[in-house]
């Protein structure tokens, strides 16, 4: 009996509604359920891809690239020109990074950052009768193995074989499958200017990235160059940070100072990023279904309550009980129903979790993974605790007021 | 006011319509003054107004115009949460139903009202309880539910929730309506000793004219005119 008035009401309420008080009960667990769940698999999911790919790519990638087409010859002696000329025939420009060299001597001034240059293109890679079209990268395996994560990925070989073996090349996993290669091979190897080189396979990567494992290759950047058959040129510049938070605005002021596109890593990540925020906007909108569903079933319940106990309520205000005292009875019943669906809600939830974290699976995605990776957090608790108890007391809340705006004389009179 | 004052209640002028397309006039220029220590009954027909005058006496009900005074205060004017609050701790009601809350003990309807006011604690709260049914013979019934007694007991355990905050007002709406003759008897007698032996004022509505005979005094209503 030391509970105060109010709730000791409330509660004697729900209890003589007990099955619907239940069911309102689950559909607020069961969202609350969800939301943990699935939040935790999803970022749990999202994060990992996101710490693999800042672990993986570099966190700047600069290409030989400009993001508005370069003005014509004529345009620029003629900026003011009142005649517009059509059909221009543009020029040429030689693709590759110019100055690639000094913007490499600049970028290794800066502390906490590490640069290598590159030259990516592509490559018909033949062997045993099979044609695998791949892109090549060369690379400078000194500078490299301070950049990118290839020499972590390697299964056999090594970088530094690059340097030891003549026309040396590294692939990726999913290629040795689909072509049946295996270290210390020959494969012949055919670029599209004509080139075409006997190379072997001194090394076999998996990234887990599943695009780089079955489209990578790697080679000596001289190599590539002389596979590309453009000596000298470089057209990427692969940079790797201590901070990968500087990665945005190092980029910016890269292109600022050279012009060239660069890419932070969310730039380069970007479709997939994207679909992390279609994801949540799905997963958030599911929960939030679940808890109006919840909602409707504590309306319902504590409508029915009140209509119920039209009796009880007029003789409450007869007696002296205020509208706001009356108000407060219904609406804390709205949040009883929210409280304690939220603590079953959290412990379905902690079950989901543990229970996921328990399957062991194969899956081939974005990603390869086993199992779920699954990221447990209080803020996913203390959300969905929030959205659940918010939206029961606003279910609460019209019931209650419609019960705080009896007439006690219309209800007294009626009975007698 | 000196001379007000003496006066429990009193009624100036006191006109109630229901508003609508054809409007009905409830209760119609009643001025009343009621006695402290005086058990009053009102009599009347039904739909004769007595229970609307009641409802507007003890602060239920809003007035189309005119006033009441209780204890010389005015009321007119005052919030809704002021009226309730002079109902939780000044009026007490009893209605033709018992109205107890059947989820809780006889006890705990009793305590409700004293623990919405908050003017004791909790055991205090409990023990008065008690001791008022005790005094309305119902000690053996205090951990029962309502619909576990006999409708005179229940009338009785809506009596002691009524005095519960210790009201100088007892205002009862067909307290008899639902009982045999011979308990209703019984409920009169209550009420003629919370007048003469407690000094509170209580205002009884009934269409029992020879129940009527006991009060104090008498008034009889007939389409919201004081007739008598």
């Amino acid at each position: 009996m030391a509970l105060p008035l109010g709730l000791s009401i409330a509660l004697q309420h729900l209890s003589h509604r007990r099955r619907q008080t239940l069911v309102s009960l689950l559909g607020v667990s069961l969202g609350v359920a969800f939301f943990i769940g699935i939040s935790s698999m999803m970022q749990g999911f999202q994060r990992d891809f996101i710490a693999r790919i800042i672990d993986v790519q570099p966190h700047v990638i600069v290409k030989d690239e400009v993001r508005a087409a370069p003005r014509q010859a004529v345009e620029r002696a003629f900026p003011d020109g009142a005649i517009s000329l059509r059909g221009l025939k543009p020029r040429e420009e030689v693709r590759g990074i110019r100055g690639a060299r000094n913007m490499l001597a600049t970028l290794e001034e800066v502390p906490g950052v590490h640069v290598a240059p590159a030259l990516s293109g592509n490559l018909l890679l033949r062997f045993g009768g099979k044609d695998v079209s791949v892109n090549v990268t060369g690379i400078q395996p000194e500078r490299e193995r301070h950049v990118t994560h290839l020499e972590k990925d390697l299964l056999s070989g090594s970088l530094d074989a690059l340097y030891t073996t003549s026309n040396a090349i590294i692939i990726g996993e999913g290629i040795a499958a689909k072509a049946g290669i295996r270290k210390d091979d020959l494969i012949s190897a055919v670029s599209p200017v004509g080139v075409v080189l006997k190379m072997k396979v001194v090394g076999i990567f998996r990234s887990n990235i599943t695009l780089m494992d079955n489209f990578e290759t790697y080679t000596l950047l001289k190599k590539a160059q002389i596979l590309q058959n453009r000596a000298n040129v470089i057209n990427r510049l692969n940079v790797r940070l201590d901070d990968v938070e500087r990665a945005g605005p190092l980029a910016a002021s890269i292109e600022r100072q050279f012009g060239y596109r660069s890419e932070p890593w969310q730039e380069q990540s970007r479709n997939v990023l994207g679909i992390f925020v279609i994801q949540n906007a799905i997963m958030y909108s599911t929960v939030t279904a679940i808890l109006i569903v919840a909602c409707f079933g504590i309306f319902n319940v504590i409508s029915t309550v009140v209509f119920e106990k039209t009796r009880d309520i007029g003789i409450l205000k007869s007696m002296g009980f205020r509208d706001k005292d009356i108000r407060r009875i219904f609406v804390l019943e709205g949040l009883i129903v929210g409280i304690i669906g939220t603590l079953i809600g959290w412990l379905i939830g902690w079950g989901l979790i543990e229970f996921m974290a328990s399957l062991d699976f194969k899956m081939e995605g974005f990603v390869k993974a086993q199992g779920f990776v699954l990221y447990r957090t209080p803020k996913h608790y203390a959300i969905s605790a929030a959205m659940a108890i918010v939206s029961a007391t606003l279910a609460a809340w019209v019931p209650a007021r419609r019960a705080s705006q009896l007439n006690p004389v219309d209800i007294v009179r009626g009975a007698g | 006011m000196a001379g007000d004052a003496m006066n429990a209640i009193e009624a100036r002028r006191l006109t109630r319509e229901l508003p609508g397309p054809v409007p009905v006039t409830l209760v119609r220029d009643v001025d009343l003054k009621v006695n402290r220590g005086e058990f009053v009954a009102v009599t009347g027909p039904s739909g004769s107004g007595k229970s609307s005058l009641l409802y507007l006496l003890g602060l239920l009900d809003v007035p189309t115009s005119g006033s009441v005074l209780l204890h010389g205060h005015e009321t007119a004017g005052l919030s809704a949460d002021d009226m309730a609050q002079l109902r939780l701790a000044r009026i007490g009601f009893v209605f033709q139903f018992h109205f107890l809350l059947p989820e809780f003990t006889c006890q705990a309807n009793v305590e409700i009202p004293i623990r919405r006011l908050a003017a004791l604690s909790d055991s205090q709260a409990r023990k008065r309880a008690e001791a008022l049914l005790d005094s309305l013979e119902l000690a053996d019934h205090r951990r029962k539910y309502p619909d576990q007694l006999s409708g005179g007991q229940r009338q009785r355990v809506a009596i002691a929730r009524a005095l519960a905050n210790d009201p100088p007002l007892i205002l009862a709406d067909e307290p008899t309506g639902n009982l045999d003759t011979r308990t209703a008897a019984l409920v009169f007698e209550l009420f003629r000793k919370l007048a003469h032996d407690q000094g509170r004022t209580v205002l009884v509505v009934t269409h029992d004219a020879e129940l009527a005979q006991t009060a104090d005094r008498r008034i009889h209503l007939v389409d919201g005119r004081i007739i008598s």
